[in-house]
């Protein structure tokens, strides 16, 4: 593994040649995407968008709202199969695999990349129900210890275990905010994926769970390849190794986090840490 | 074992993508038939849809042809007499000459016309053809010696006079003409006499009878000692009369009742309650409308029985629910910013009301509306129960006539003895049904794209 | 001929007091030069209403009291020494004939002095009293009419007062809503009271024959509910038997499967069937259906009447397939995307996530459509006069015939209307049962899609 190292830089496209060459992080790419368009019906949303994703860090995608970050993410487990009169062009590839090849099947590429949404949205179902619902569908368990076991790790991962033991049976909709979404965090990782996407998972959080979801991000990236949208400037400093800046539906800058932060290449990347592009 | 995704993450990771693997078929195949399952649900819906209409087509297509006899007839003087028409310059009076006039035509009343009827009959048959005169009556429709009287009576000078008439042949005829009845029965179940049959086959042979176009289902009333010449007029104009009564009323109540209660009712425990008392209304079963119209109109106001008038309010207060529902939603559905504007100029709620808001509403009123009537239009329970299930034979002049309804005149036919020839007649009655209901739905529809583009 | 010239007047009347009221309006402003504070159209409709409000009150007077004082009068014309001799319906139809010569229309027989006589004054009367009225109303629109006018100043408020008066015709016309309920339940109450002092409201509910005498007379015959109940709840079923699977998989299919385009064409399709008037599913039931399940119980051996529940309950759930799956597919359709996302986000195929995320988050709007379509079918009236073969036995095949609450409401009801005996008013014995039980389920229906929109709202 440590032969794909550095890779990162090579393979690094659209970005200025004067960025900093050295990447924090030297790690294996996990996901590559090369000239990825999508269209709503007549309307372009994303104009070939070429990225690179490590493995095991948190790259995340920051831009103004309708810059075509969240539909990027949603290529990358193909979420966007779901709307209607949506097109999507270009390659993703997972582990060198085209996830869009016509032989590949979408419901395994989703069970190996996770995503938690925007808004907390448990199942109408018990706590523990919302956890194993993935692992029941797929199969991952094969008896009702298994699948104990596997709900109750999951819950630890996400760090709600202690909050939730006694009331496993429960809804899960009767959990707090905060809560909701960290189940939803565990309801991903039961079905044990590669990569979790994560499309503003704090933007309907108050302060206080935000920051536990951000410190629960950092743990996971010890297993996870994580990718992360947000509108938030600080969170993707906080939480991410990798930024890539989209604008209007490209993708104008991307990089080590801190390079994006501190030094960014790009005029409209600047103007937007700066805050001059809403 | 569970899969230990804290030791070994490569391992855990392909152990599992082996586990979904192995269930993927058996859940895609789960996938198609669920979907199969869909499809099969919509193709059973539309098969009813189709195959209703094709069954109601094919039953009421052939009682849009009716049999028409050809037939010469002599106003012989042996039969009418030679009593002279009362002539006005004869008496003293108008009283004096109308009642010589209406003896005259009471006179010719009584007078055996079928013996004219049959002449021309077995003046049309083959020569020496055999059959008795009661069996020969049988092949004409009962109306055709009216239609003959008063053709002498609208034109004494007939008298000895040999015209061409075209009259109705009887149902029964038509039955055996079009094959409504099997032709294979013995003669103890079929409805006319074996020379009867055989006089009718000649005389398609030979042209006297030929088929044309039913207009009669348009242009006459109900009958029943002439079922052949039952038409819907009658039935046509009491559901119009209705249906008058119904926009009428119902729509502008309907409408106010919805300004009101979504742009000036107070909040209130009364505004709920009456809300509630709406929704209920809405899916209360018509036939306690029905019920309402009987005890109410009927039995304590003494409206007349069997009258549009009282159809017509029944069938408002049914229909009252729905554009009080309709409208309410439409005025709901004009942006706040509008009425702002409008208070913003000046104006008072009630000018902001109607001047701005209502008028943004109006293609939704009006197709609410016309759906309204439209399921107004069929409704046949409630009319039962106000009486409008006797048999009328008249076009009603005004509201307060008794009346029959289309969809009242199809409960009457299809429960008519002579099943061969109704059958028919029904599902043609169905489709003149149908056809209006399409027609006020495809106007609607027409009406609201149209108006909606121009606002 | 008098409503057309009444009318007519009225509409005069009308005119003529907006007119004046639009035009003093009209000076006001350009004699004073003052801020006028109404607009003109308002200080017509202001005489308008002053003229209008007085001419109406007589003339509904007229309308309610005018029968009865003709009535005394036409009595009051009969001489003594026959009004004496004639019992009530000799009375009646001496009126009658009174009324048929004042109106011209001549009677038959032979007319009596004293008829010609009452006859003809009458008549005048009937005229007089018709001027009499007209007269007095259009002098009364008149005195509004110049009152209204006398007040019309700058500072009149007319605006306010037609808004008051635009307001209470409003709020009438939603008591509209209110009255119908009040009628209905009045009605229903007060004749199925009646009912019951003749049958024993315990023999009625819990009776298991249903055998009424229609030819009258001291033995009533027996009412009991329990057959009507059975068969109208047979019926039902197998109408829900039919309408849920396939309008809930219809539903299904078009929000989650069908394309846009497909859906566009097949949802009116399948709503054309909600359109159908129920006159036209009896037909088919009856013609169709009934022969084709008759003959088709023949050939595997099986007894099945033509006019059977079965023909009547497969034909309205035929019926109600649209209504299961419009209010399913808006119920569907609430559920938010995010839950749909969250399972195809953990790789749940569609089905999956439509068994086991979507249905169980609708399940209770679909238990309240599912409810609202019981009551429907419940209340269905012509399928089942014509399907259901009218045999108010209790039984437990569906293959025969039976007979329903509402067949039995049609059958005891439409006869003659003079609500005397048990025979007719058991009518609304059977449509009280009918309302209490549909408006129960229609509230409860109600109430539950309620909470569920508000869930997720």
């Amino acid at each position: 593994m440590d032969m794909l190292a550095g890779k990162v830089k090579k393979t690094s496209l659209n970005v200025d040649s004067t960025m900093n060459p050295i990447d924090v992080l030297e790690r294996p790419i996990r996901l590559t995407a090369r000239d990825v368009t999508v269209h709503y019906g007549a309307k372009q949303a994303l104009h070939g968008i070429s990225i690179d994703i490590p493995d095991r860090a948190v790259t995340a995608f920051i831009g103004p709202s309708g810059c075509g970050k969240s539909t990027f993410l949603r290529c990358i487990n193909r979420m966007n199969d779901t709307i209607e009169g949506a097109k999507v062009g270009g390659t993703i590839k997972l582990d060198g695999e085209d996830i869009y090849a016509p032989a590949l099947d979408v419901v395994e590429l989703r069970a190996r990349i996770g995503m938690v949404f925007q808004k907390p949205n448990p199942f109408p179902k018990s706590i523990y129900d919302n956890v194993a619902y993935g692992p029941r569908i797929h199969g991952l368990a094969r008896n009702k210890a298994d699948l104990d076991e596997i709900v109750v790790s999951s819950l630890r991962k996400a760090g709600l275990f202690e909050e939730v033991k006694d009331r496993l049976q429960e809804p899960g909709t009767g959990l707090s905010g905060g809560q909701q979404q960290r189940l939803c965090i565990a309801r991903a990782i039961a079905v044990g994926p590669e990569v979790i996407l994560m499309d503003e998972p704090c933007s309907a959080l108050d302060p206080i769970a935000t920051a536990v979801i951000e410190e629960l991000i950092d743990e996971l990236r010890e297993n996870y390849t994580i990718v992360i949208v947000t509108h938030s400037m600080q969170q993707a400093a906080r939480v991410s190794q990798r930024t890539a800046f989209f604008h209007l539906g490209n993708l104008i800058e991307q990089g080590p986090t801190e390079d994006i932060f501190t030094n960014p290449v790009n005029k409209q990347t600047q103007d937007y840490i700066m805050g001059r592009i809403g | 074992m569970a899969i230990d995704i804290q030791t070994s993450p490569e391992k855990a990771s392909s152990d599992r993508t082996a586990l979904i693997r192995a269930g993927l078929r058996r859940r895609h195949l789960n996938e198609q038939i669920f979907r199969g399952l869909g499809i099969a649900a919509i193709v059973i819906a539309l098969g009813f849809v189709a195959l209703l209409f094709v069954d109601v087509f094919r039953k009421g297509i052939p009682a849009f042809v009716q049999s028409n006899l050809h037939l010469s007839v002599t106003f012989d003087e042996a039969v009418i007499g030679s009593d002279p028409v009362p002539v006005r310059g004869d008496f003293v009076s108008d009283a004096e000459y109308t009642a010589a006039n209406l003896k005259w035509q009471r006179d010719l009343a009584m007078l055996n016309w079928n013996k004219i009827v049959e002449a021309s009959l077995r003046k049309a048959a083959p020569e020496g053809f055999e059959i008795d005169s009661k069996q020969i009556q049988t092949i004409p429709e009962t109306n055709a010696r009216h239609q003959i009287r008063e053709m002498f009576v609208a034109n004494p000078s007939l008298l000895g006079q040999t015209v061409d008439v075209d009259v109705l042949a009887s149902a029964n005829a038509a039955n055996w003409i079009k094959g409504n009845i099997d032709r294979s029965l013995g003669d103890g179940q079929q409805q006319l006499s074996p020379p009867a049959r055989q006089l009718i086959d000649t005389f398609v042979d030979n042209g006297t009878i030929s088929n044309g176009f039913a207009w009669t289902i348009f242009t006459n009333v109900d009958s029943r000692a002439a079922p052949a010449s039952a038409g819907l007029l009658g039935a046509f104009v009491g559901t119009l009369w209705m249906m008058l009564i119904v926009v009428l009323l119902a729509v502008p109540i309907g409408v106010a009742a919805a300004i009101y209660l979504e742009e000036f009712a107070p909040k209130s425990r009364i505004t709920d309650l009456i809300e509630v008392n709406i929704n209920n209304l809405a899916a209360v079963p018509s036939i306690v409308f029905g019920l309402l119209g009987a005890a109410v109109f009927i039995n304590w106001f003494h409206l007349p029985i069997s009258a549009p008038i009282v159809g017509g309010l029944v069938l408002t207060l049914m229909t009252l629910p729905t554009i009080i529902i309709a409208t309410r939603g439409a005025l709901m559905g004009v942006s706040p910013s509008l009425r702002q504007a409008a208070l913003g100029m000046g104006a008072s709620k009630t000018q902001m009301v109607f001047h701005h808001v209502l008028p943004t509403t109006f293609p939704s009123i009006l197709t609410a509306t016309i759906l309204g009537v439209a399921h107004a239009l069929g409704e046949t329970a409630p009319l039962l129960l106000i009486g409008m299930k006797a048999f009328v034979a008249s076009v009603p002049a005004t509201p307060f006539d008794q009346a029959a309804a289309l969809p009242v005149q199809i409960y009457l036919w299809q429960g008519n003895e002579n099943r061969n020839f109704f059958e028919p007649r029904t599902a043609a009655a169905i489709m003149v049904l149908l056809a209006v209901m399409i027609l006020l739905n495809g106007v609607a529809i027409y009406l609201r794209s149209r108006l909606e583009k121009r606002a | 001929m008098n409503a057309l010239v009444v009318a007519g007047v009225l509409i005069v009347l009308l005119g003529i007091s907006y007119q004046t009221g639009w035009s003093k309006s009209r000076n006001l402003v350009t004699a004073d030069g003052v801020k006028v504070h109404s607009r003109p159209q308002y200080h017509g409709s202001f005489t308008a209403i002053w003229a209008m409000i007085p001419a109406l009150v007589i003339l509904l007077l007229w309308a309610w009291l005018g029968g009865g004082i003709t009535h005394n009068y036409t009595v009051s014309q009969i001489p003594q020494d026959i009004l004496v001799s004639l019992d009530q319906a000799g009375l009646n139809g001496a009126i009658i004939r009174i009324n048929a010569l004042a109106s011209g229309y001549g009677v038959a027989g032979e007319i009596a002095p004293w008829e010609q006589a009452a006859g003809d004054a009458v008549r005048s009367f009937n005229f007089l009293a018709f001027a009499g009225t007209l007269i007095l109303a259009i002098v009364a629109g008149g005195a509004g009419l110049i009152y209204a006018r006398s007040r019309i100043t700058a500072r009149l408020r007319a605006r306010n007062t037609v808004e008051r008066v635009v307001n209470v015709l409003l709020l009438a016309c939603s008591a509209v809503a209110i009255l119908t309920t009040v009628g209905i339940v009045a009605s229903l109450v007060t004749e199925a009271y009646k009912f019951f002092t003749f049958i024993n409201p315990l023999d009625f509910f819990f009776g298991t024959v249903w055998a009424p005498n229609n030819a009258g007379g001291d033995n009533h015959g027996s009412y009991g509910l329990l057959p009507l109940l059975s068969g109208t709840l047979m019926i039902t079923a197998i109408a829900m038997i039919v309408a849920v699977p396939v309008g809930l998989l219809s539903a299904i299919y078009l929000s989650q499967y069908a394309p846009k385009s497909f859906r566009s064409v097949a949802k009116p399709l399948i709503e054309i069937l909600a359109g159908i008037p129920t006159i036209v599913f009896g037909f088919f039931a009856l013609v169709t259906v009934g022969p084709f399940l008759r003959d088709f119980g023949n050939a595997i051996g099986l007894q099945i009447s033509a006019t059977s529940a079965l023909t009547a309950g497969i034909v309205m759930g035929i019926m109600i397939i649209p209504f299961v799956s419009s209010l399913s597919d808006d119920i569907l359709n609430q559920v938010p995307r995010t839950l749909r996302d969250g399972a195809y986000g953990l790789g749940a195929t569609q089905s999956e996530t439509i068994r086991n995320v979507l249905l169980p988050a609708a399940l209770p709007g679909i238990v309240g459509a599912f409810l609202l379509a019981v009551s429907r079918a419940i209340g269905e009236t012509m399928i089942v006069v014509l399907a259901a073969g009218n045999a108010p036995i209790l039984r437990g095949s569906p293959f025969e015939p039976v007979s329903t609450i509402t067949v039995s409401i049609v059958n005891q009801l439409t006869g003659d209307t003079d609500f005397t005996g048990p025979q007719s008013l058991v009518g609304f014995a059977l449509g009280l049962t009918l309302f209490v039980v549909t408006l129960c389920l229609n509230i409860f229906a109600l109430y539950i899609v309620r909470r569920f929109r508000e869930q997720y709202e």
